[in-house]
């Protein structure tokens, strides 16, 4: 009895651990921004507020400078993917694509992954940051849009550039592949839904308007 | 012409503004451009492309910013992380 007590006991402190833990982590990141700031004599402790706001900005900015598709992505999926554009890079580092077509995932404040989209193989993480050094609140981290922001930018701008300056790794170093491999199955069922939707679109728009007021459409709506 | 710059608690700033076409502003905006790159920023331009689509143009001289740019975005240079 006192053996099945305790076996409860434990897996209800476990699975309270599950859900109380991205709590417990916020709250330590809160508080080392506040300690570093108090360290370096910055007045501004952290402020979820401002934190909300300036993310705020930073997908209104996001948004203003990606493509429609890129930014419907990115909220409903929480990652962009970017084509790579460049031959010989990024996996060609590591082995020869010969001219397989490879793509990023990009993610906030994580590394970004190669791929390839053909088979959903996984090649490299290229960890690469952004930090502003200048710290105006403490935290030399950008808003998590902006960080997204930058990395579609650098990809788009200059892909060589950006990957010489990224550490590189195989996957799995930083981010679950298994997580990576599920946003690549949720992207393309994403893309797949989108498009039958625009289809539907393009059928209703291409459709006769009704003989009648009460006409049911193609679809039956 | 606006320049935004990406900082930390912030989302973009605006650091400057100014019409290229006049001296005054085109010197100004110069100077502006080498202070931020000199403080470790890159500098992007977001383009739309004939077909519309959205890129992006990395530049490292104000010269290289077309006169018809309407912002060019400054945001902390890239670092390896977590190595």
């Amino acid at each position: 009895m006192i053996f099945a007590l305790c076996a409860t006991a434990i897996v209800i402190i476990a699975l309270l651990s599950e859900i109380a833990w991205p709590y417990i982590e916020r709250r330590l990141d809160a508080r080392r921004v506040r300690r570093e700031a108090r360290r370096r004599g910055v007045a501004a402790p952290y402020d979820p507020g401002r934190e909300r706001r300036a993310e705020q900005r930073a997908r209104e900015l996001l948004k203003s400078c990606v493509n429609e598709d890129e930014w419907a992505m990115y909220r409903d999926l929480g990652l962009i993917r970017v084509w790579g554009g460049q031959a010989g890079l990024p996996a060609d580092s590591a082995r020869d694509l010969r001219g397989v077509p490879y793509a990023y995932l990009i993610y906030p404040h994580k590394p970004i992954v190669a791929y390839l989209p053909m088979t959903g193989e996984l090649l490299n993480e290229y960890c690469v940051e952004f930090p502003d050094e200048t710290r105006p609140y403490g935290s030399a981290r950008l808003p998590d849009s902006d960080d997204v922001l930058a990395k579609w930018m650098a990809l788009k701008g200059d892909e060589r550039r950006l990957i010489a300056e990224a550490n590189l790794h195989l996957p799995g170093r930083q981010v679950d592949p298994k997580q990576v491999q599920r946003d690549i199955w949720r992207l393309g069922r994403w893309e797949r839904e989108r498009l039958e939707r625009r289809a539907g679109t393009a059928e209703g728009d291409a459709s006769p308007p009704p003989a009648r007021p009460n006409n049911p459409g193609p679809l039956g709506l | 012409m606006k320049f935004l710059r990406m900082r930390p608690g912030h989302g973009e700033q605006l650091i400057a503004e100014g019409d290229p076409e006049v001296a005054e502003e085109h010197d100004a905006l110069v100077e502006e451009f080498r202070r931020q790159l000199d403080l470790g920023m890159w500098a992007a331009i977001p383009l739309t492309s004939p077909t519309g689509l959205r890129e992006a143009e990395m530049v490292s001289s104000f010269d290289q910013v077309p006169a018809t740019t309407d912002r060019v975005i400054f945001f902390p240079r890239a670092a390896g992380g977590a190595a």
